[in-house]
């Protein structure tokens, strides 16, 4: 019996998870360019003109952004290796289940290198570890949901154009935008020390964000892999 | 009996190119094509066609009385052999078949994949993973990989590709079983006497289009491939 939707998607996810886990390649590279954007935009910046407190929040979620193009266009890069996406392709599971599991699997590729990255930007910027740490994870989290629905669906229309590397960011920093400056404006006022229903309203469209494009990408996946 | 597999008008245009151009043709179970044809006759293009990798310009290709593409019951009835071994080289050999069982629903998946690495001979590297594996091996992995789930379409592009003598033997047989046991093969291969020996029926490609198909029953192989050197111009590889 075919899998249903969820255990496909599982099965898919997995397979992607196992694959990052034995290589590591991505994963270490996106760290490293992570911690690599920290120190660039912190040496650049005068801390007398603006205080590494304020440019915190807006410089992680630039090196959030660019990482998390790392690492979508990896998920559909190793498909094209001895065409093993073809494999996926004529197996009888849904198109949907296959941009869902990697979608899960590149949540939690992008959400494993938040977890290293916010921590050092909080000691790296001189926030206040305990406060800042929780609540930058938290929109971190809903932040990247929303990042990897669209990155995921733009690498699968990417991957097999000659300019992917190019391609991938042109189509989704545009799409990008919205949740970025949701996320860095809940990041900023929540870094301050603001009351949190300043920031409600952008994590509201944050998470409305989040469910337009799952839902968007979800359905448009299969009409990016016809041939 | 009606056709396991069959294609009527298929057709495929590649900007104004016709890869594929009205092909025609039905399998019954149990019943064997090889497909013959110098580079850029059309035969990987129909294979894709075949197996729902391609949308057709026209035509329609029908498995087990469904169309190819969209069902993805009828996706689940058909086993892929291709150029590319279609394998993760970071994973090891019974990672990738057992991946592909549990994409096909197969019950028990672990113990089906073992089977089928035992199958083609290359149980013992199971634990390995394929990057280390040499491409006749990676091959047999790829074939263990396309008949776990018991498909009843076998479709198989130069399937022989990499594989040493043993190896091809252990193929040959396992096409042979496949085939009593009901299976339909479409098999592209420039080999006349490996395409022969798995074939009832022997096609030869041109431009897209069937040239020419013929029972393999009573054939002689010099003659068929002095019949081929006369259509496409060119020699066959006869072992």
């Amino acid at each position: 019996m075919r899998p249903s939707l969820i255990q496909a998607t599982w099965i898919v996810a997995r397979k992607d998870l196992l694959i990052e886990w034995r290589t590591r390649t991505a994963f270490i590279s996106a760290v490293v360019f992570s911690m690599l954007g920290l120190a660039v935009f912190y040496f650049a910046w005068s801390p007398t003109a603006v205080s590494p407190a304020d440019l915190a929040p807006g410089v992680v979620w630039v090196v959030f952004t660019l990482a998390a193009i790392l690492a979508v266009q990896r998920s559909f890069s190793i498909e094209l290796l001895e065409r093993a996406g073809d494999g996926l392709l004529v197996s009888p599971v849904d198109r949907e289940a296959i941009y869902l599991g990697k979608a899960i699997a590149n949540i939690i590729f992008v959400g494993a290198i938040q977890l290293v990255t916010v921590p050092v930007a909080a000691l790296f910027y001189g926030l206040p570890f305990g406060e800042v740490v929780p609540v930058m994870l938290g929109i971190g989290a809903l932040a990247t949901v929303g990042l990897v629905a669209v990155g995921t669906l733009f690498a699968s229309m990417a991957v097999n154009t000659r300019m992917a590397e190019l391609l991938l960011p042109l189509l989704s920093l545009p799409f990008f935008l919205p949740i970025v400056m949701a996320a860095g404006q809940s990041t900023q006022r929540l870094v301050a020390g603001r009351p949190m229903s300043e920031s409600i309203s952008w994590l509201k469209m944050l998470v409305a964000f989040d469910l337009v494009f799952i839902v968007a990408c979800t359905l448009a996946f299969p009409y990016t892999i016809e041939e | 009996m009606p056709p396991t597999l069959e294609a009527t008008g298929l057709t495929r245009l590649f900007g104004r190119q016709r890869a594929v151009d009205g092909v025609t043709f039905a399998l019954a179970a149990g019943e064997s094509m090889a497909l013959f044809g110098p580079n850029g006759a059309g035969k990987t293009t129909l294979l894709r066609l075949l197996a729902g990798l391609l949308r057709p310009t026209a035509g329609s290709a029908v498995i087990s009385g469904s169309e190819a593409r969209g069902d993805a019951h009828v996706r689940g009835r058909v086993g892929l052999i291709s150029h590319q071994t279609m394998l993760y080289p970071a994973l090891t050999a019974l990672e990738n078949v057992e991946f592909a069982a549990r994409l096909h629903g197969v019950e028990s998946p672990r113990e089906a994949s073992l089977a089928a690495l035992e199958r083609m001979g290359i149980a013992a590297r199971q634990a390995s993973l394929v990057k280390t594996l040499s491409r006749g091996m990676q091959q047999r992995v790829s074939i263990a990989r396309a008949i776990v789930h018991s498909p009843a379409v076998l479709l198989l592009d130069e399937p022989y590709t990499g594989l040493d003598a043993s190896g091809a033997a252990v193929l040959s047989s396992m096409l042979h079983e496949l085939r009593r046991a009901g299976a339909s093969m479409l098999v592209v291969t420039h080999n006349v006497s490996e395409g022969l020996a798995v074939a009832t029926h022997a096609t030869v490609m041109l431009g897209g289009r069937f040239a020419s198909t013929e029972l393999v029953s009573g054939m002689d192989p010099a003659g068929f491939a002095e019949k081929y050197r006369a259509l496409a111009g060119v020699e066959m590889a006869a072992a």
